[in-house]
This record gives structure tokens, sequence and C-alpha cells, in this order.
């Protein structure tokens, strides 16, 4: 265990990751309950042509990426508000068509495919000092963003009408909500993979979400979970020499069928 | 804090509102209004456009034509939703799986106070615990609200629109699929949030038995306003009779 934190990339990917799965379990428990749980699947595709954005302009991707997947987020918003089409409709098209867009892009500069698989795939042993800062500051503005705005987040998803009848704006607060899953899923994009990004979203928040009596509760079990997940993993890749994002996602849905089990013996 | 009203001494004035869904007219010029401490029906048969009114009322909808003044000031322009507390008729219709508990249903309704993040920690419990009380639903403060049977549900409903002690209180349907036993219960304790706490009612019910118990104003929609005015005078009018003809179901009420 001395050894394992030893290592200066190690402390930063348990940091980094630390701080990235509180964001996404606290994100992931709306999201689900608002039916919108492929939402982070869809916008990590399109953070792919972000990614290619920035890997052929010699931009540091994670910037273009947030910016492509910020964008998209509201896109699919007034899609949804103006073309009356359903929202896993418009999360469909925008998913195909931004990873398509990746593709197009990757095929005009050749040459950065090595790169481009650490996004694919995840990377976060190799995150550099400035990608662990930029990583800290976004999830600490995705959380403090959702604790300020906790309590309507909860009415909205709960019971949107009444929610609207009492003056929350639920309009602004969906886009809001949107943009954080954007920068959330570019977070995650580093830590486990566009591929694997949206496991970390639901995984986490959908074991929480099992056992909670209450809210309150499911955000902070899904949290603890989410962080187990991030922490455990790291731990198996480095001792077992397995991808990190493959492990952090496989020790999450083990999570969540122990608490599956737990459930139903307890029935 | 004083409550506001409008030039014409009115909560709320209703003025030649006229809705459409498409091509499809919903509500045709209807104006009047809702004075404090009225207990309103609002009756009509289905697609009259009862629910409608109140959703524009709430600002959920926009008026094809008119406009509704809230305690002087139009939707656009009112800012108090803390006043109004509001049971929509699908209330109960919710999905039993959410992780919600009773608490935190109740204090969703603090969210529409502007005083909600000043309020502190210990009066928050104490308003939460007064309308749970009110309801009879103290008991089941830490329950998962999908536990709970119809009838307790929309009590949870009620305590969250009165949390805040609003001004006025929309019920929309409340008593859909509660028993009959229950039902009697929740009109009293209607009753009693008007009389006692000086809450102004608006309820839309297809149950026109319950006018001669509790309501002292009634308006009957059909697209246009057919009738507006004491339940007493509605209860002699042609307008009630022909509904009677018309085959409306009558619930009788134990008095």
């Amino acid at each position: 265990m001395e050894a394992f934190f030893s290592y200066g990339f190690l402390q930063r990917a348990v940091v980094a990751g630390i701080f990235v799965a509180i964001a996404c379990a606290l994100l992931g428990v709306f999201l689900i309950l608002r039916r919108d749980a492929m939402i982070g699947h869809g916008l990590a595709h399109v953070t792919f042509a972000g990614v290619a954005i920035g890997l052929l302009l010699h931009v540091l991707p994670l910037l273009t990426a947030l910016a492509v997947a910020v964008l998209t987020a509201l896109m699919i918003v007034k899609l949804k508000e103006k073309a009356g089409i359903y929202g896993d409709t418009a999360i469909a098209i925008f998913s195909s068509v931004g990873f398509a867009l990746g593709i197009l892009i990757i095929s005009l500069a050749r040459g950065f495919n090595v790169d481009l698989f650490g996004y694919l795939f995840g990377d976060i042993l190799a995150i550099s000092v400035s990608e662990v800062w930029l990583s800290i500051a976004l999830a600490v503005v995705v959380v403090i963003i959702i604790i300020v705005n906790y309590h309507k987040f909860l009415f909205m998803t709960f019971d949107r009408e009444t929610a609207k009848a009492s003056g929350v704006k639920v309009e602004r607060l969906d886009i809001i909500l949107t943009i954080l899953t954007a920068i959330t899923v570019v977070l995650g994009m580093k830590v486990v993979g566009i591929l694997l990004v949206s496991a970390l979203i639901v995984i986490p928040s959908a074991s929480g979400l099992q056992i909670a009596s209450n809210f309150k509760y499911a955000t902070i079990v899904s949290a603890i979970i989410a962080v187990s997940s991030v922490v455990l993993g790291l731990f198996a890749s480095v001792y077992f020499d397995f991808p990190a994002s493959g492990s952090i996602v496989v020790i999450s849905f083990t999570l969540f069928l122990l608490i599956f089990a737990v459930k139903q013996l307890r029935k | 804090m004083a409550l506001s009203v409008s030039k014409h001494g009115q909560l709320i004035d209703i003025e030649n509102i006229s809705f459409s869904f498409g091509n499809t007219k919903v509500l045709v010029d209807v104006t009047f209004s809702i004075s404090s401490g009225d207990f309103l029906a609002i009756i009509g048969p289905n697609g009259s456009g009862k629910t409608t009114l109140i959703r524009i009322i709430l600002g959920l909808l926009k008026p094809s034509h008119g406009k509704i003044c809230i305690m002087g000031k139009t939707v656009g322009e009112f800012r108090d939703w803390h006043e109004i507390g509001y049971v929509p008729q699908k209330a109960t219709h919710i999905d039993t799986l959410f992780p919600v508990s009773v608490k935190e249903v109740v204090e969703m309704g603090l969210v529409s106070s502007k005083v909600f993040p000043k309020i502190k920690k210990r009066d928050e419990e104490q308003l939460i615990m007064r309308a749970l009380k009110y309801v009879g639903m103290q008991g089941y403060i830490n329950q998962r609200i999908g536990n709970l049977s119809g009838g307790q549900q929309q009590r949870i409903f009620i305590a969250r629109a009165i949390v805040n002690h609003p001004h006025i209180l929309f019920l929309d349907e409340p008593t859909t699929g509660v028993d009959a036993e229950m039902q009697e219960r929740f009109y009293d304790m209607l009753n009693d949030l008007n009389k006692k706490e000086g809450i102004t009612i608006v309820l839309i019910t297809h149950d026109i038995g319950i006018l001669n118990k509790h309501v002292s104003q009634v308006a009957c929609l059909n697209q246009r306003l057919v009738y507006h005015g004491t339940h007493k005078e509605f209860c002699n009018s042609g307008v009630f009779k022909e509904m009677l003809a018309d085959g409306h179901h009558v619930i009788t009420h134990k008095h």
C-alpha cells in the first residue's frame, strides 16, 4: 500500500479520480431519475470529435472536448425543445454525428492514433499535473453547482410541473444540468475513456439508488461507491497490471451486483 | 406579511382568457375573480378547460388572449410563488421507485420561498413537522413516499403545498382514487385550511356533492364561463339542474 502512494503518477490519478468520481455520482442520480442515463454515453461519443480537433490543432484535447461537449449539450436541449423530438432521439442523432465527425477529422490528419487511443480507453495513470488541476477545478465547480441547486434539481426531477408552478426555472436548470453533464463526461473521459465514461456516471448511481431510503442517502452512497470503484480500480490496475479504465468499471459493476444480491437476500 | 390584492380588491383576476390547442378551442373569453378567503369549486364536464385555466393561472401555459393578475401583478411579473400552493391532477401518479422520503417531498415546498436559503435548519424542520401534523402524517416523516397508499400520498402533497402557509391553494381533482371515507376527511381538512388557517382554496372537482358542505363560490366552465357565484345560488340555478339532467354523478356526503 505504501508503494501504491509513493509514485507521483498514482497520487495524481487517485486525487483526480476521486474528484471526478464524486461529480459523476452526484450527477448520475439526477440523470437516472430523469430517464436521461444515456445522455452521458451520447455526449461521450461527441467528445471524440472534440478530442480529434484538439489533437489536430495541437490544443489541449480536454479543452476542445469540453467546448464541443457543452455546445452539443445545448443543441440537444434546444432540439428537444424546439423540434419536439424525444430526448433519446436527440442524443442518438448527436452521438452518431459526433463520432462520425471524429472519424473524418482523424482521416484528415493521420499520426495521432496512439494519443487518441488513450482518450478512447482512458489513461488516468498518464494524467499530467495541469490536467489534474483542471479536473479538480471543474469537478469542484460541478459539485458546488449541484449542491447549491440540490433542492431545485430534486423538485423538478420528482415533479416537474409543480416545481415549475412553484417558481422553479426548470428550463434554465435543464440547461445547467446538461452543461454539467457535458463537463463531467469530459472529466470522466480522462479517467475511464470515451467508451466507458457513461458507466462511471450510471453504475455507481444505480447502485446507490437500489438501497436508498431517501434521496440524500442515495447521493451519498452513490458517491462512496464511485470513489471506491476508482480507488480499488486503480489499485487493481497497478498490482495486477490491468488497464485502469476496465478495472474501475468492472469493480463498480461488481459493487452493483453485491448490493443487488444483498437487497435480494433481505427480501 | 400583509395580503396584497389587485386594485379591484381581488386576489386573482382572470380577464378575458382564451386558449386553444392548435385549432381546438379550450377556453373562450373567461372572466372572473377569486377573492381572499374564498373556497371556490371549479366544475364542468371533461374537456371544459378547468385544468387548463389553473395551469394558465400558475404560468404553466400562456393564454392566446387575456391576462391573469395574481395579487395585483401579471403572471410574468409575479414573484411570490411561495404564496401559492398547488396539488396537480396526477400528483399521486408518482414513480414509486423514486427514493424520496416524506420529509424530502414536503421540503420541496420550501424551494419556492424566497426566504428559503435564509431559513434555519431548525425552523425548516418545524415548518415541515407542522405541515405534516396538519394532514395527520407526522408519523410517516422518514417513510419512502412510494411505500404509502394513494390517499396518504395525497396528504403528503397537500403538506408540501401548505408548508409555506400560502395564501392560495390550488387542487386539481385531489380525491381521484381516494376512497369515500378518506374523501370525507380530506374535505374536512380543506375546510379547516380555509376557515381556520385563512387559506383561499381553489378546487377543481367533478364531485358536485361537496358543494353544499364546504364551498362558498362555484365557477362552472364549459369552454366559456357558464356560471360564477355562490354555491347556494348555483344549487338553485338552471345550470345545476342541467348538469344533473346531463347525468353528472352526484356523490353524497355525511353532514
